[in-house]
């Protein structure tokens, strides 16, 4: 057995419920937004503000951007361990695989910060 | 009527790449042949071409191969189903290390396969005669016993490819998936803690190429569901 050490939930169990989860999330958050836009058609910046201004709205978006950094953390990683391993780049492949892991948890931690600051106007 | 044929040569003693070679071999007009008696005409032109057959029925899994981009056996796979422009192009099973021509080197493959446990446990005392099971019970058996290990499925899944060395692959684990519906089976638990790590069982993405070749017409991918549920109703 493989013992993990940078996945997401150190379980091939864990990650993939939180894969799917976040996925059901997105595709339901992605719905939502279509819909309100077409029913809100011509939309103007007054309308976009208010719905924004619900904490509801707030927390469904942080929900979708955490769920986002999540998915893309699961699936990036599984990436790196498929396509950047020794096999593919023989023995650089772990400073490889390491220096991609570290771009992209930087990026998705700024991302999702930024997000945050964006969504609760800090 | 003859019919091109390019098959994959390579003798590590001898050549320093792997190379194509073009045959030309005779077939009978109005007869179906399989891809094992082309390859026997090709063996009777040219003695040195190297590849693994036996039962020469679809039974003993030796002839696996790449037969024109599709994984197969080639005993029981007719030429007419694979030729492809008129041509039959015959390369070893890909992803496994080439020891010469067609032949394969599995021991990736079946150390994966020795990981699940292939055998029966039970710590229980023995009855007089043996474990009964109910036809029902049997019945959870079917599609999952009759695997012959050719390899076809486990060399023709890209997750396989990647990570030999850690993914089960689908052969590996429809055989696990075969012992923990065994109602005789007492290890599930165990079973089932070797396989929740990220790369065991959850390599498979669902490609389903398994599926797709294999010869014996078994559902790998089915089998792996199968897994995931059961991990899933004991990790929540």
């Amino acid at each position: 057995m493989v013992a993990p050490v940078t996945s997401l939930a150190r379980s091939g169990l864990g990650d993939w419920v939180v894969q799917r989860l976040t996925a059901v999330l997105l595709a339901g958050y992605v719905l939502f937004m279509v819909a309100w836009l077409f029913a809100h058609a011509p939309l103007d910046y007054d309308q976009w503000r208010d719905l924004f201004a619900h904490t509801w709205m707030r927390v469904f978006s942080l929900l979708a951007l955490l769920s986002l950094c999540a998915h893309a953390w699961i699936g990036l990683w599984t990436l790196s361990g498929d396509y950047l391993n020794e096999r593919a780049l023989g023995r650089k492949a772990l400073l490889v695989r390491f220096l991609f892991q570290m771009f992209c948890g930087a990026a998705l931690f700024g991302y999702g910060v930024w997000g945050i600051q964006i969504l609760w106007e800090l | 009527m003859d019919v091109q044929v390019s098959v994959y040569r390579y003798n590590p003693e001898r050549d320093d790449v792997p190379r194509m070679q073009d045959m030309t071999v005779a077939v009978p007009d109005g007869k179906d042949l399989m891809v094992l008696d082309v390859l026997e005409r090709l063996k009777a032109q040219d003695p040195t071409l190297t590849y693994r057959r036996s039962c020469r029925e679809g039974v003993c899994g030796s002839d696996g191969m790449n037969i024109g981009g599709t994984n197969g056996l080639a005993c029981v796979t007719p030429l007419s189903e694979a030729l492809k422009k008129g041509r039959l192009v015959l390369r070893p099973l890909p992803g496994l290390p080439v020891i010469r021509d067609l032949v394969v080197d599995m021991s990736l493959f079946y150390r994966q396969y020795e990981k699940v446990r292939p055998w029966l446990i039970n710590d229980t005392a023995p009855p007089a005669q043996e474990r009964l099971q109910s036809p029902e019970e049997r019945e959870q058996l079917d599609g999952l016993y009759e695997c012959i290990l050719c390899a076809c499925c486990s060399t023709s899944c890209p997750s396989f490819w990647w990570n030999p060395d850690r993914f089960v692959g689908p052969a590996g684990l429809l055989q696990a998936y075969r012992f923990l519906a065994d109602s005789r089976d007492t290890a599930a638990s165990e079973r089932l803690s070797a396989l929740q790590d990220p790369f065991s069982v959850f390599r498979c993405r669902g490609i389903m190429n398994c599926v797709n070749v294999c010869p014996k017409g078994l559902n790998p991918t089915r089998a792996i569901g199968h897994i995931r549920t059961m991990l899933l109703r004991r990790g929540i």
